[in-house]
């Protein structure tokens, strides 16, 4: 059976109409749904085990406590990180990658240099700027080349021992390029720079394992592999995580505390300060078992499958662009496209009057559509429950587009 | 594709302003003229004046938008030629939103008022 055609049924939102048409939702990039199991895993903790994490002594403080750290065990198993100790759960990859530009940021100093890609999200960009804004340091940027692949060369010409961090994607959230982290990682390795890779485009799509990749950071949220929103991931290799200061305090993160310093917490909870988002840990817990259930292998050929489809169909249609590597390359679940003569918001608004959710702008990645020579574009994006009908439902309506403004 | 399909985000009103502007275009001689863009989808509108003393004699605009904020800076620039400047600052999205005849979402609100948010900024508002 056809991977969509396995799941949909679990997914009570894709019975909705939408102005008179079937729901046709190609916006799992940006947000995916959920599937029963993680709506009744959060309800079921709040009306069954609800109470703080971690210094309640009471039975649902206890059961809260065990619910919150299977999640974390859970991940750990799903991304193969080396420990539990590895893994901080944060409100998602922004925050993720907030706390970690703040953390690296106290070390930066005059003349040092962050080192990004022209493919990044705004959220692995502007933490970045903040990081070294009055302490002298830098942003530089790794172009791309013709292809939308990450410019290597220029990578290789761009390290040097200024570099102390080099901030990537995985997946580009536009053009869906898979950027090569193994490689990336290895390289700037060599210069000594500490490597963060903003995961949010991966981890939904494609089997992880932190041993492999051989970066130092790596974040991504729950939301767009089928959890809820409010939680991310951050996964820290030990001794990078061990190296590294936390920058924000509160509870849970101390071990004592005097009226002039206190003394850190052990890890993963140093960088959890606060009530943590524990319904949203029941809620991740629920969307990785229902991921692993399927295979992550399947998840990924499945959306590969999607992304060729939708490649060549909508390539086909006169007076559409679309944008990101050649079809021969493989891609994230992903197609960033415009049509001539129709802004993209345009595009989206007609496209929903038939029941078809696409995104639409500038996908929180202006850096990169001023390489793509546009102000924004279309995206179509893909996620399990996403079927070969959807791609054509939306390749047929994108065909009849031009003549309706 | 039903034609009748979004019809009430797309009147007849910015169907036609999208396709045939009225005034689009440079101003020779404006006397002010402002540009700012929609933080949501990255779209820019330039609006220019021409000054006669206290009252707008000419208004154009430029720039890359959607077709809901085109027609809505196109709707203003005749709006407010002939006005007096302080009464063009005054105008506002129900203004617009009259002529338009459209059913705008909360949504698309920005495409309606950025036009208007840059007038304002054009006349010293």
């Amino acid at each position: 059976m056809r991977l969509d055609e396995q799941t949909r049924g679990d997914f009570p939102i894709l019975s909705r109409e939408i102005n008179g048409h079937r729901l046709v939702y190609l916006d799992s990039a940006a947000s995916s749904q959920k599937p029963r199991t993680v709506i009744e895993a959060m309800t079921q903790y709040y009306e069954r085990s609800h109470a703080n994490v971690h210094r309640s002594i009471h039975t649902l403080g206890e059961e809260a406590t065990e619910l919150y750290e299977a999640a974390r065990d859970r991940v750990q198993r799903f991304i193969g990180a080396a420990s539990r100790e590895e893994v901080v759960l944060t409100r998602g990859t922004t925050d993720g990658i907030n706390l970690l530009a703040e953390a690296l940021g106290r070390g930066l100093r005059p003349g040092d240099e962050v080192l990004i890609t022209d493919l990044e999200h705004h959220s692995n960009i502007v933490p970045w700027q903040m990081a070294v804004r009055d302490r002298g340091a830098t942003v530089r940027s790794v172009p791309l080349t013709k292809q939308g692949l990450l410019d290597l060369d220029t990578l290789d010409r761009l390290l040097s021992p200024r570099t102390r961090v080099v901030a990537f994607a995985h997946v580009s959230n536009v053009l869906g390029t898979i950027v090569p982290v193994a490689q990336v990682a290895d390289r700037a390795r060599r210069v000594g720079a500490v490597t963060v890779v903003d995961g949010a485009q991966a981890a939904p799509h494609l089997p992880l394992d932190m041993s492999a990749l051989g970066c130092d950071f790596y974040v991504f949220s729950a939301h767009k592999m089928l959890g809820p929103t409010g939680i991310g991931v951050l996964w820290g290799r030990r001794a990078a995580l061990e190296a590294l200061e936390p920058a924000r305090g509160g509870g849970e993160m101390i071990k004592e505390v005097w009226i002039d310093h206190a003394r850190w917490n052990d890890l993963p909870w140093r960088f959890e300060p606060g009530t943590p988002p524990i319904a949203e840990a029941a809620g991740l817990l629920a969307a990785i078992e229902y991921l692993e259930k399927l295979g992550m292998d399947r998840v990924a050929e499945h959306e590969r499958a999607l992304a060729r489809q939708t490649v060549e169909q909508l390539a086909a249609i006169p007076g559409v662009t679309v944008y990101g590597p050649p079809p021969t390359l493989d891609r994230g679940a992903v197609v960033a496209f415009s049509v001539d003569g129709l802004h993209p918001h345009d595009v989206a608004a007609l496209l929903d009057a038939e029941g078809i959710a696409v995104r639409a702008g500038h996908h929180c990645a202006q850096p990169l559509m001023r390489w793509c020579g546009v102000a924004g574009t279309a995206r179509a994006s893909f996620s399990v429950y996403s079927s070969p009908e959807d791609v054509s439902v939306l390749s047929h309506a994108v065909g009849a587009l031009r003549s309706r403004l | 594709m039903t034609p009748a399909a979004g019809a009430g985000l797309y009147s007849d009103v910015i169907r036609e302003r999208w396709r045939r502007p009225r005034f689009r275009g440079e101003l020779p001689g404006a006397s002010a003229s402002a540009e700012d863009v929609n933080p949501l989808c990255g779209d820019r509108v330039r609006l220019m004046v021409r000054l006669a003393g206290d009252v707008v004699e000419a208004a154009r605009f430029t720039g890359d938008s959607c077709a809901i904020c085109s027609a809505s800076a196109d709707v203003l620039a005749e709006m407010v030629q002939g006005r007096a400047t302080a009464e063009a600052r005054a105008l506002e999205a129900a203004d617009v939103l009259t002529v338009l005849q459209a059913d705008v979402r909360p949504t698309r609100m920005r495409c309606v008022t950025l036009p208007i948010t840059v007038l304002k900024q054009a006349l010293g508002a």
